[in-house]
């Protein structure tokens, strides 16, 4: 399978199964037109020559011999062979923890996934005894992988910050007698950062999520107080001084654009202006709000992605480069093809632990009782549940087998799939389109920066 | 005169050879919280 597209002055060829990406000039697209199935023989068909007769017949030769070279190279048309793979993933340990340490938040977002914090249940916070039973948990089912990584998340996990404290010490003790080595991560709207929570952020934590949505009337809109008022005065200085601090270390900045604004590229904009160099903004999670995004929406929103490539390019030449975290793509190395048969990994490799110890497969399934796969204080730990989610990868979603694009979303998000397609087996189509136009963004990025797009 | 410029060989293929060491961080817990992107994970196998 190849996947073809045109796209700021490119001629883009992806051999799906190979990873192998080519930029082809005018006649060899209008040959690739011509060859779904693949290149029939080493001769260009007498057929084809009679239908691009725009083009000369040696033309056409000389382009055909080049595109039938690349197909006996493996690297047009070729096979793939990996669904021997899938079946290892049914073994996988669990590495990766979301601890929800508060089911609260200082903040009332109207599209928060959480239900403004609470997830539908009462608002609380972890205690430490939870916290420990969760630490223990990951390094028990953890199995032989080394790298592990816990999420600081809430609702707010700042409105438990002693707890964020005591547990990271608790697994670096922890790190010492086990050889396991923890990655913790934090995500938070920045409300309560203070000098102590930065220092502590900057020295502990590998990646840190600053919630932001961009330009100060789109953030307060959607990001109000308990009592409507806006939030950006407060934490865009908090923000700016942890980055400063940061030494480097990752981070992002992140905001979610809705229908309301649909122009995101100024967002992004706004957020590059004030001095973030990493920067992501995702499509709002929502179904039959005013501010949901819908089918309709689909066409804008992809030529929304094409202004902010423009501006990634922009910001490139003006010597004040960023990073879009959905347009990043290392088309020589990335993760391997088995990590992208299983995407995620969430409910097999990844799972979410709530303040009453209450196992879901990952922080979007929690508060939907059908997906809780165990408890932290009765040891319940559903397997099968487990079976299920390892068994969910691209060869069980016969939509994604026939997709380009399989290799780099992986199926993409189960929770999406569950909550509005009511199966794991059904990508979301908003998400699919969406991150089919991101990739051709990221894909042609790449190019610009690999060097002449003439050929 | 040439046709194509090839910006990477066959890097899919190659990487199932010596991948699937499980090591690599969870997408989601990188930046998204909500859309699945695994294309841009770093991998973490010691022995590439």
């Amino acid at each position: 399978m190849i996947h073809k597209f045109k796209l700021k002055g490119h001629n883009i060829a992806l051999d799906v199964e190979s990873g192998a990406v080519h930029l082809v000039d005018d006649i060899c697209f209008d040959l690739l037109g011509e060859l779904e199935n693949g290149l029939p023989g080493e001769d260009c068909p007498q057929g084809i020559k009679d239908k691009l007769s725009q083009y000369g017949a040696a033309e056409l030769d000389e382009a055909y011999g080049e595109l039938y070279r690349l197909c006996s190279a493996g690297l047009l048309f070729s096979e793939g062979d990996y669904e021997k793979y899938a079946g290892t993933l049914i073994a996988s340990p669990i590495k990766s923890l979301c601890l929800n340490v508060a089911h609260d938040c200082n903040l009332r977002c109207q599209y928060c996934f959480a239900s403004t914090g609470d997830f539908e249940g009462a608002r609380s916070l972890m205690s430490l005894e939870t916290g420990k039973k969760a630490i223990d948990f990951l390094i028990e089912k953890s199995g032989g992988r080394k790298n592990l990584e816990t999420d600081f998340f809430g609702g707010e996990p700042l409105m438990n910050f002693a707890l964020v404290k005591e547990l990271v010490a608790y697994a670096r003790e922890k790190e010492a007698r086990t050889g396991k080595r923890f990655r913790f991560t934090i995500s938070t709207n920045g409300l309560l950062l203070n000098d102590e929570i930065i220092d502590f952020i900057n020295k502990e934590m590998s990646n840190v999520v600053l919630s932001i949505d961009g330009r100060k009337t789109v953030n307060d809109r959607m990001r109000g107080r308990i009592d409507k008022s806006g939030s950006y005065d407060s934490i865009v200085p908090k923000f700016k001084k942890l980055v400063q601090k940061r030494g480097g270390k990752e981070y992002y900045v992140r905001g979610t654009f809705t229908r309301r604004n649909l122009d995101f590229t100024e967002d992004v904009k706004h957020l590059h202006d004030l001095g973030f160099d990493r920067i992501s903004v995702e499509p709002v999670v929502s179904e039959g709000e005013e501010y949901s995004i819908t089918e309709g929406d689909i066409p804008e929103i992809c030529a929304e992605y094409e202004k902010l490539m423009d501006f990634v390019l922009e910001a490139d030449k003006s010597g004040k480069p960023f990073t879009f975290f959905h347009f990043m793509i290392d088309l020589n190395s990335g993760p391997c093809v088995i990590k992208r048969l299983k995407g995620c990994g969430c409910g097999n490799e990844y799972v979410a632990v709530t303040p009453e110890g209450d196992i879901y497969p990952c922080h979007q399934f929690v508060g939907a009782r059908e997906w809780k796969m165990g408890n932290l204080n009765d040891k319940s730990f559903d397997s099968g549940k487990k079976r299920e989610f390892a068994g969910n990868n691209i060869y069980s979603k016969p939509e994604c087998l026939k997709c380009w694009a399989k290799y780099y979303c992986s199926g993409g998000c189960a929770a999406n799939s569950a909550r509005y397609c009511q199966s794991l087996k059904k990508p979301y189509k908003i998400s699919c389109e969406l991150e089919k136009k991101r990739l051709e963004c990221a894909i042609v990025l790449a190019a610009e920066k690999a060097g002449p797009k003439e050929v | 005169m040439s046709h194509v410029i090839t910006l990477n060989s066959a890097t899919l293929r190659e990487s199932a050879e010596k991948g699937g060491c499980g090591e690599c961080q969870a997408s989601c817990q990188s930046a998204c919280k909500t859309s699945c992107t695994v294309g841009n994970q770093v991998c973490e196998n010691e022995k590439n």
